[in-house]
């Protein structure tokens, strides 16, 4: 290295050590903007990512409370009343291996059901069938086959619901609510790449003068990608705290006003979601460093003709 | 295939820092710039290339640069074929070299400290280790009171000095200046002459582009013509 104090015959007072500035032009690109745009993506890809949770979370919960339950319609015999037959089945199942509870439905509760259908005026006409209602046990619960066999050793004329048709229902429809909302969450993180993407790409012609100054100077394209990489990254790190703080702001408030089932009990929210959400930064940036890559990588190797 | 140049302190240096061979350059749909030029530059020579505007100067240093690939000949580099170096070894190559380029592609956004220490920052020297170098070359240069200004805030002559002072400050072996006075007064030209005499008596090969042939004769360096698209030798 040169000593110019020695070649010039003179030396310069010392100056104090600055810190450098960033090789890059700030703004390049329309930066301001574009941490708007990924703020908003990402606040929007914590709202689906949760939505994808609490869809999922909801179809199980559904599908675990038809599946602990059971509805036997007791027909009884000549001679004999529908209460007592009723009372007769649930003896029956309770014994029942994965049964564990059965209880006769009273009149009262069973027009409670039927109330909001079929209106006051007509209920103590109607032919209200006996019904039991059987909590069957979570880890190993009995089937409609075995329940079915019990009642007709006991002798009981009876008609055993398991709920299968309506928990196939509801699982196909919470499947297709969690799918969608998975697709909204992708197409979210989708849009956030392709324009942090577009942003680098943008961001490259606009400087093409510093690039090729940098390049000239000695800048390797991996240094200068880099410098994308790292300018996109951290924009994107901290447009997705804030959207991601945003977020955690009204899920924390639906939870807490909705108590422990959430918002609804239809869409659960839990706060194990918040902590998730928590990781919207890192995924952002991320992507961001992945997009930048890509097109940083594109644009230089457009820049000059190829070996 | 060379991974990366050969170093001032390898054990045999070449002794040819640039040599074109039958180097021909066009773009495309106009006639060729430059045919069939043929040039050495000895380590540690200094030469002055003239020629009328248009003549091919400037493409000359692209293809020096690596800026641009010839369309035809060979080119060697510190003794490597420029045909033969990959992309990714370029920087390499271009950190051995200085360049002061006509437009003085100074970087608009980094204050007159920073653009003279892009060199040193792009060959990793941290700022605690040439802060003192750049305020020396800054205070010989007369940018010292303009060192946290921008370049748009300079003159031309002093954008010139800039360039010449970030061309020249990583002490590279080859410098490559386009223009380098054309516009600083007559005081200043001699003045950054005598510094590009010094580089060179430091064993710094020199390519100075100028159509002021009376500076070039003034200097004591070889002097070159470039007309027809060919170099030729201009005997002193």
């Amino acid at each position: 290295m040169i000593r110019w104090s020695t070649l010039f015959g003179q030396k310069a007072a010392p100056k104090p050590v600055r810190p450098e500035s960033g090789l890059l032009p700030r703004d390049a690109g329309g930066e301001r903007s574009l941490g708007a745009l990924i703020a908003v993506l990402c606040f929007l890809a914590c709202l689906a990512a949760v939505g994808t949770l609490a869809a999922d979370r909801a179809s199980h919960g559904w599908a675990r409370a038809l599946r602990a339950e059971a509805t036997v319609q007791v027909r009884p015999r000549v001679g004999e009343t529908g209460p007592a037959a009723a009372a007769r089945a649930a003896e029956t199942l309770a014994g029942v291996n994965g049964v564990e509870e059965a209880e006769a439905m009273d009149r009262e509760t069973a027009q409670a059901l039927l109330r909001p259908w079929m209106g006051e005026a007509v209920l103590n006409d109607l032919p209200i069938p006996f019904l039991v209602t059987v909590r069957l046990e979570a880890s190993a619960p009995a089937s409609a086959l075995s329940l079915s066999r019990a009642l007709a050793e006991a002798g009981i004329d009876a008609t055993v619901d398991d709920h299968s048709l309506w928990r196939g229902e509801v699982e196909r429809s919470a499947g297709v609510i969690s799918l969608l909302a998975l697709a909204a969450f992708l197409a979210t993180a989708f849009a956030a790449g392709a324009a942090i993407a577009y942003a680098t790409r943008a961001g490259l012609d606009a400087r093409r003068d510093v690039i090729e100054t940098l390049s000239l100077s000695g800048a390797t394209d991996a240094g200068i990608v880099w410098m994308f990489q790292r300018r996109f990254g951290l924009l994107a790190g901290a447009a997705g705290a804030v959207g991601a703080t945003v977020a955690i702001l009204l899920i924390g408030g639906l939870r807490a006003l909705g108590g422990d089932a959430g918002l609804t009990p239809a869409l659960p929210l839990a706060w194990s979601d918040i902590i998730l959400l928590t990781c919207c930064p890192i995924v952002a940036a991320a992507v961001a460093l992945v997009s930048a890559w890509l097109a940083a990588v594109a644009a230089l190797g457009g820049r000059t003709r190829p070996d | 295939m060379p991974r990366s140049p050969r170093r001032a302190a390898d054990p045999a240096p070449s002794p040819e820092t640039v040599r074109l061979s039958a180097v021909g350059f066009g773009y495309t749909d106009r006639p060729d710039v430059l045919r069939d030029v043929n040039l050495i530059l000895p380590r540690g020579s200094f030469h002055f290339l003239t020629g009328a505007s248009g003549a091919g100067k400037s493409s000359l240093l692209k293809l020096l640069t690596l800026a641009e690939p010839p369309t035809s000949g060979r080119i060697a580099l510190f003794g490597d074929e420029v045909g033969q170096i990959a992309r990714r070894d370029r920087p390499a190559y271009r950190r051995r070299m200085g360049v002061v380029f006509q437009d003085f592609r100074l970087l608009d956004h980094l204050s007159v400290f920073d653009n003279v220490a892009l060199p040193l920052r792009l060959r990793g020297r941290k700022a605690t280790d040439y802060a003192g170098d750049v305020a020396e070359m800054l205070e010989w240069v007369g940018l010292s009171d303009r060192a946290e200004g921008l370049p748009g805030t300079l003159s031309g002559g002093e954008k010139q000095r800039l360039a010449i002072a970030r061309a020249v400050m990583a002490g590279p072996e080859l410098i490559l200046a386009d223009e380098p006075t054309g516009s600083v007064d007559g005081a200043m030209a001699g003045r950054l002459l005598k510094l590009f005499q010094s580089l060179n008596r430091l064993g710094t090969t020199i390519l100075i582009v100028s159509h002021d042939e009376a500076l070039a004769r003034a200097s004591g360096a070889r002097l070159l013509r470039l007309a027809d698209g060919r170099v030729t030798v201009v005997k002193p």
